[in-house]
């Protein structure tokens, strides 16, 4: 029974150290246009550096048809937009400040960064 | 020079791309043209038909389309989203067709238990068939679930594909090596798995279809654009594609047909229904120099006119994209929902390994069942959608009705505010009255007859430049009056103005002007005094030296101001009204529409700092003006209401834009706004209790006190049905009447 509270004790660990404090992959942008891909439930890239005070264009090209997905937001830029399906989706953010800047759906379920360095 | 966007198919490699640009540059009239490969579209810039792009892009063996206008987006999107609803449905009966016959033979008595060789046979072919509806039903949970997790996060998915997938491996478990479980807890659970995913699957389906009711409102807008437009050019009348207006055309509109761009007359007059964009409900009429806004309808006249802005620079395609933008924003009243999104999902797989947990050290036997029953279900019964979706749903629908009513706002935050607003503060003219002074009275004395006293002043004015002879001129002529020929006009600085017709002498103007020509005006005093006291300015007009009509102008109260009023202070609200005008107009003012708070003689700036002392005082201030004089403190004011400036900058800048000039809007706005926030918590405590109450049930609280321990498959139900719920509840704000 020891055996089986460690195993518990280990895995409520792992959610933790996998989901919280885990360091995602960078993608650092060569340019200041991105194309993100929105299929199966994640953006891809999801975190996403680029460089600050310049204008970035995001392309998001929604592939994943569950309406949970159908909204992207960025509220520190106060940003929202529909993404249609199957279809790429301009985002230009101009003069982008300094800073980390979350973007995600309405839910908050599908979840990406951008770092603006 | 007009930009095109054109839909390529066909092109399979990089390669295509280069030799479509090319194509395309080649073509006559093309400066330049660029493909995106992603999304197979391709844009051209010039001069070139449409046609001859499109024929030159199948020349080389590609077939080509004109890019969809936003409207034929909406109909690819409504067709999409009817296609995944329809794979949703199947997904649903085929695991639906497996679970209800296996949880009917349970509920019924049939053996669950693994017990002899023959159970494991007849079992294993269930899970088989379990995992082939896995397979088709539930692919894009588990699919989801593992993109997500590579990902380093979790979402619905993520606890779907957990709590299906740990009852049909317990249960496979048990199919495969029986002899290492207890005889207790070698019950099966094939039926769960099959049947959360069709609840899953039908509940996605369900809400799929009541959110697309949500966006309703932006759809009727969309719709609002017609897709073709008549102009003449050369002389001739073409028919040709909205794209295809360029600013400059002259558009030529037939009775009962839309408005195609937003322009000015230059020819004819009409009544135009403005009702879809303002909610005024009384067509208006256009003349030359009239202008006319896309979307609305010609209902009498032809009238043709001269294109002003095209494309996404009318007012119809700003509405549009400020009301999406505002109805993807979102609150602050939804910001605690949306920190609890973040944490939720891993937060509830501890959860569920805690309850575990929990259930093997100190549950009653068979506890590997117990503890595998608690985990499942915390797992399924979480729904983060719910949460997520509570507040976001109800602001789409709320400003999606609001824009329905005439009334744009901005965003959530606006929103909010707006339905905790304790005072308004108003300005009067152009808000509370119409803004333009009318004749209101026009009192003939000593047995002048009507129409020739009118004639003459009227024709006497219509010489000088003043407002209040403009207001006589405008009263004369919208009575049908005909103005005659006047001699010897002049304009007397401070008094009046005074000229002959005929062999009659005119003078028309104030009291002293009278007075220095010895005219008695004595007699008419009271009546005077009468017509002052009501916020009027009182003219004298004679004729030969004697007394013709008394005449009063002002700037009138509308019609419907006082009822709106009435509306707001029903509600609560403290009504205090502005205004540069004299003391005696603002209280005849104040008093006409029910106001006891008023402030007269304040200068535009001094305006702001009244909202300033009312916000010190603690009150949430809502500030209603043009939008332009009053722009500091619609700035200043909490939320800052534009009346009656859809076509105009303000739109842009203000919190909310009452579309109408009619103050129902702002009784509206408030209206919807308290409606939505109503609706936004009603969603926020259905979602928690699902998940707030829920999860601690599913975890087996209530067990040592009642023996009760939820079902993965009710779990299941609940999770299905909870997104549901609240999209459905939003839903429910598209019937709110703001009037009633």
């Amino acid at each position: 029974m020891i055996m089986v509270n460690l195993l518990g004790l280990a895995l409520i660990a792992l959610i933790v150290w996998w989901f919280w404090l885990y360091q995602r992959h960078t993608y650092m942008s060569p340019t200041t246009e991105v194309t993100i891909d929105l299929a199966d439930g994640v953006y891809h890239p999801d975190v996403i550096q680029v460089k600050a005070n310049s204008t970035v264009k995001l392309k998001f090209l929604r592939t994943d048809p569950s309406p949970c997905s159908e909204i992207l937001q960025i509220p520190s830029l106060n940003y929202s937009q529909q993404l249609n399906l199957d279809q790429i989706t301009e985002v230009t953010i101009e003069d982008i400040p300094r800073g980390d800047h979350p973007f995600h759906c309405q839910m908050k379920m599908y979840n990406g960064l951008l770092q603006a360095v | 020079m007009k930009s095109m966007q054109l839909s390529v198919k066909g092109a399979s490699c990089a390669s295509c791309v280069k030799k479509i640009e090319t194509a395309l540059i080649n073509t006559n009239g093309v400066s330049s043209a660029q493909m995106n490969f992603a999304d197979r579209t391709v844009s051209v810039e010039g001069v070139a038909s449409p046609e001859s792009l499109i024929k030159a892009i199948e020349a080389i063996g590609y077939k080509a389309s004109l890019n969809a206008a936003q409207s034929n987006h909406l109909f690819e999107q409504e067709q999409q989203d009817q296609k995944y609803y329809n794979l949703l449905i199947r997904k649903t009966y085929i695991a639906l067709a497996l679970g209800v016959p296996l949880m009917l033979y349970g509920v019924l008595g049939g053996n669950m238990q693994v017990s002899t060789d023959l159970d494991r046979i007849v079992w294993l072919v269930i899970g088989l068939l379990t995992l082939m509806v896995m397979v088709y039903s539930g692919r894009h949970f588990y699919l989801g679930a593992w993109k997500s997790f590579v990902h380093h996060s979790a979402n619905m998915d993520t606890l779907i594909a957990l709590g299906t997938g740990t009852s049909w491996l317990y249960s496979m478990a048990i199919v495969i090596a029986p002899t290492i479980f207890p005889e207790m807890a070698k019950h099966v659970y094939f039926e769960a798995t099959a049947m959360i995913l069709g609840l899953l699957n039908l509940g996605l389906a369900l809400e799929l279809r009541a959110r697309g009711k949500t966006s309703q409102a932006i759809k009727r807008l969309i719709g609002l654009q017609p897709k073709t437009a008549t102009v003449i050019r050369h002389n001739e009348s073409l028919e040709i594609n909205i794209e295809d207006v360029v600013a400059g055309d002259r558009v030529k509109v037939r009775p009962g047909e839309k408005v195609a761009v937003d322009g000015i007359v230059v020819e004819g007059s009409s009544f135009v229904d403005e009702s879809m964009l303002t909610g005024e409900p009384i067509p208006i009429n256009k003349e030359v120099d009239d202008e006319v806004v896309a979307g609305t309808i010609n209902k009498s006249g032809m009238i043709i006119f001269k294109a002003l802005r095209v494309g996404k620079d009318t007012a119809l395609a700003r509405i549009i994209e400020l009301v999406k933008q505002a109805q993807n924003s979102k609150p602050s009243i939804g910001r605690l929902a949306d920190v609890i999104s973040s944490y939720f999902v891993p937060t509830v797989m501890i959860i569920a390994i805690l309850s575990a947990l929990l259930w093997l050290n100190f549950g009653p036997e068979p506890v590997v069942v117990y503890a595998v029953i608690s985990a499942t279900t915390v797992l399924i019964i979480a729904c983060p959608c719910a949460l997520g979706l509570a507040t976001p749903m109800s602001v789409m629908v709320g400003v999606g009705k609001a824009a329905e009513s005439g009334v744009l706002i901005r965003n959530g935050e606006a929103l909010q505010t707006s339905s905790k607003i304790t005072t308004m503060v108003v300005d009067k003219t152009g808000t509370i009255t119409e803004g333009m002074p009318k004749m209101t009275d026009f009192i003939v004395v000593n047995g002048m007859a009507r129409e020739m006293a009118l004639q003459l002043a009227a024709s006497l004015e219509s010489s000088s430049e003043h407002p209040l002879a403009e207001a006589i001129v405008t009263t004369a002529k919208a009575q049908g009056i005909k103005l005659v020929d006047i001699n010897g006009f002049t304009s007397i600085t401070g008094l009046g103005v005074k000229g002959g017709c005929d062999d009659k002498k005119l003078l028309l103007g104030n009291h002293r002007l009278m007075s220095e020509q010895q005219i008695d005006v004595s007699a008419h005093q009271e009546t005077v005094q009468a017509l002052a006291s009501q916020a009027k300015t009182v003219m004298y007009f004679a004729i030969n030296g004697e007394m013709a009509a008394l005449i009063a102008v002002a700037d009138p109260v509308k019609d419907d101001s006082k009822s709106a009023l009435s509306r707001l202070q029903g509600d609560g609200i403290r009504i205090v009204m502005l205004t540069g005008d004299n003391p005696q107009t603002a209280k005849a003012v104040a008093d006409s529409v029910g106001i006891s708070e008023y402030l007269a003689e304040v200068l535009p700036e001094d305006k702001a700092d009244k909202v300033r002392m009312l916000q010190a005082q603690g009150e949430v201030v809502g500030m209603t003006g043009d939008g332009i004089n009053d722009a500091p403190a619609l700035a200043l004011a909490d939320v800052g209401f534009a009346i009656g400036s859809g076509t105009d900058i303000a739109m842009e800048s203000a919190d909310v834009t009452l579309m109408r000039s009619s103050l129902h809007g702002l009784a509206d706005a408030i209206a919807i706004s308290k409606a939505t926030l109503r609706n936004i918590k009603q969603n926020l405590f259905a979602a928690f209790i699902y998940n707030i109450a829920g999860i601690p049930v599913a975890a087996g609280l209530l067990y040592p006190f009642s023996g009760i321990l939820l079902s993965p498959v009710i779990a299941g139900a609940a999770m299905a049905f909870s997104s549901l719920t609240v999209v459905s509840n939003a839903n429910r704000l598209r019937l709110f009447k703001p009037m009633d």
